[in-house]
């Protein structure tokens, strides 16, 4: 049965953090998070990656750790089922339900659909992947499945997000810290233009497999699917080739002509985001690893915690910017579109 | 026309939504030009930047209102990506045009549509990759679809057989192939400025900004916030395939140049005129960033298959 207990933190920002195995699960928990969000280990969720994940069993587990320091789990099944595989989509939403998380997070209406009519019980919320950037979408899923929060792209400004928020029937979480997606959330195909697989179908972007790293007489190169993404000169520090936040040349530049690599970070922004009643920061990153949940969690739930207790007073302490830059992409950090002058 | 050939399903043309920012003139003068070619259908509308307004809402309903006139059946497309408020208004006072049918690009379209109960159609920034999804969405009165450019053939076989009754399955054929949306402006970008005064610089690139590896291949084009394929997807030679399929509709996206030769080499091989893959190699001959279909055969969608290369 899901625990409908508040947590200790009820009442502020709620801080939703990532978990791709068990003791990141732990950890989060332990360091304070308010809720972890997991998925299972198959292209249901857009974490699919090989090792990643919890079964039946480390997901029991992992509920009951969190449960028993009442603190709440939810289930990402956020990709598209294409026909082949819609069992496996209502299997997880089955499991989802008898494990009794406190919410399924999904994005297609098919998966939303059938949880709503087979676990009526079940909360819903809208992943990030239903790209919902606006109140009447938002209401969309509201009045069809009954979903009690939204996860909005990472795409708004802070003006639109208020907007947003004072329009929508339902609560609002929004991404503060992590990977950064320039792209809508569901609306990108670039991964599979290029390796075959995406978000939406298999739950990747830019896979492990499709990339190659080679050391050439023009300097380290990285590739995806063969396609050369970035060319790094002697000393330049190489990052995963993502392949929005490569080099490439338009016309006559050659430069990040779609996004530096770099990482979200709104951690100047919390008191703003607790003025306006957002209900939860969630932090991206279930691929990470167990050091990098401990980290995350614990710097945003000092900065939570001292912003709630007194936002006029509040600024990011600049060993938590310390921190978080450690584990930054790039480290690198930046508001994203929060700040309007990024769009 | 031959008994065997009277039975072969015979899908409509459509031609998709402008994409690209184009003067007042010559976007008048396009459809002007396709009015006098084959198309059955005609899809019309901004649907990727909210500032682009050579044409406004009044001239884009006169414009349907001739184009219907011509013969051919008007849809109105909404915007992909809706973030303020002006653009819902906007959007809500397309959805109650009374007058032509509207395609929803996004689910805040679908709520308005739904509403109202008027039968629509759904666009490519619409997800449906299942027939639960789609068979959800005529329940609200969807009453054609597009598959999703990154499905492949056999997906499309397996939706095809959950289609609800009534429902019109439309395939994006021809044309560069809407990847991803942003809220950045990736032309802005390019030019060193920002969205809030983009200068209207895609006015320039009638066909988008091609970005290329450092190795010089072309790979993607930018087109404001839209990221399409630099590469032309053309399943001309699947023609047989998309009737066995009971495909009804095929949607050829505009471009700058040759869209009129594109309609009626479709045109041609929809009548049994040609040989498909011979007529496909003259178009992809054409193409200034080559060719690619592999999407459609359940791979990276730049590949193309050698027969058609």
């Amino acid at each position: 049965m899901a625990v409908s207990t508040p947590s200790s933190y009820s009442g502020s920002l709620e801080l939703v953090c990532p978990a791709g195995n068990l003791p990141s699960l732990k950890t989060a928990v332990d360091h304070g998070a308010d809720s972890v969000y997991i998925g299972f280990r198959d292209d249901t969720n857009a974490r699919s990656f090989p090792g990643l994940n919890f079964d039946a069993r480390t997901a029991a587990q992992g509920i009951q750790y969190a449960h028993g320091k009442h603190r709440r789990v939810f289930v990402a099944l956020n990709t598209f089922p294409q026909p082949e595989g819609w069992i496996r989509w209502q299997h997880a939403v089955d499991l989802a339900a008898e494990l009794g998380v406190d919410a399924v997070i999904a994005a297609d209406i098919s998966v939303l659909d059938y949880a709503c009519r087979q676990h009526p019980d079940l909360p819903l919320h809208l992943s990030v992947q239903g790209s919902a950037t606006n109140y009447e979408a938002i209401r969309f899923y509201h009045e069809q499945f009954g979903i009690r929060r939204v996860v909005l792209p990472r795409v708004l400004s802070l003006t639109q997000v208020r907007h947003v928020l004072e329009n929508s029937p339902v609560a609002i979480e929004v991404f503060g810290f992590g990977g950064l997606c320039i792209m809508v959330e569901g609306r990108c195909l670039l991964s599979s233009y290029v390796t075959g697989e995406s978000p939406n179908m298999c739950g990747v972007c830019s896979p492990a497999k499709a990339v190659r790293w080679e050391e050439t007489a023009n300097g380290l190169e990285t590739r995806l699917g063969g396609l050369l993404i970035d060319r790094y000169a002697p000393g330049e520090s190489a990052g995963y080739p993502t392949l929005c936040k490569g080099r490439f040349t338009v016309s006559d530049q050659t430069y990040y002509a779609i996004e530096e690599p770099t990482s979200l970070n709104t951690l100047a922004l919390l008191p703003e985001l607790q003025k306006i009643g957002i209900a939860a920061i969630k932090i991206e990153g279930r691929q990470r690893s167990p050091a990098y949940v401990t980290q995350v969690t614990k710097v945003w739930r000092a900065a939570i915690d001292a912003c709630r207790h007194n936002p006029a007073a509040y600024a990011p302490k600049p060993e938590w910017l310390r921190e978080l830059g450690k584990v930054s992409e790039g480290q690198q950090t930046t508001l994203g579109a929060y700040h309007r002058t990024w769009q | 026309m031959s008994a065997a050939n009277m039975t072969l399903h015979s899908p409509k043309l459509a031609l998709g939504p402008v994409l690209y920012y184009w003067p007042k003139d010559k976007l008048l003068d396009f459809y002007e030009q396709m009015s006098n070619t084959p198309v059955d259908i005609i899809y019309l509308g901004e649907t990727v930047c909210s500032k682009r307004h050579q044409l406004n809402a009044g001239e884009w309903l006169a414009l349907a209102e001739r184009l219907n006139t011509a013969g051919k059946e008007v849809v109105l497309s909404t915007m992909v990506l809706l973030e303020s408020e002006s653009e819902l208004l906007a959007l809500s006072r397309w959805c109650e045009n009374g007058r032509f049918t509207v395609e929803a690009n996004d689910m805040g379209a679908v709520q308005l549509l739904a509403k109202h109960n008027t039968p629509f159609a759904l666009g490519t920034g619409i997800n449906i990759y299942n027939g639960h999804t789609l068979r959800f969405l005529a329940g609200l009165g969807a009453k054609r679809w597009i598959m999703p450019v990154e499905l492949s053939q056999p997906t499309l076989a397996a939706i095809q057989a959950e289609r609800p009754e009534g429902m019109e399955t439309e395939v994006f054929v021809y044309g560069r192939m809407p990847l991803a949306y942003s809220a950045r402006c990736f032309t802005a970008r390019y030019h060193d400025l920002p969205k809030d005064d983009c200068q209207y610089r895609c006015l320039n690139d009638p066909d988008g900004l091609i970005l290329s590896t450092r190795e010089g291949q072309a790979f993607l084009t930018l087109n404001g916030i839209q990221t399409q394929s630099a590469q032309t997807l053309n399943l001309l030679a699947e023609i047989a395939v998309l009737r066995e399929l009971k495909v009804d509709v095929l949607r050829i996206s505009p471009q700058a140049e040759g869209t009129e030769a594109v309609v009626a080499a479709f045109a041609a091989g929809l009548r049994g005129e040609r040989d498909l893959g011979e007529a496909a190699r003259a178009l992809n001959a054409a193409l200034p960033y080559g060719a690619c279909d592999g999407y459609w055969r359940g791979a990276p969608g730049l590949n193309l298959a050698v027969h058609t290369g």
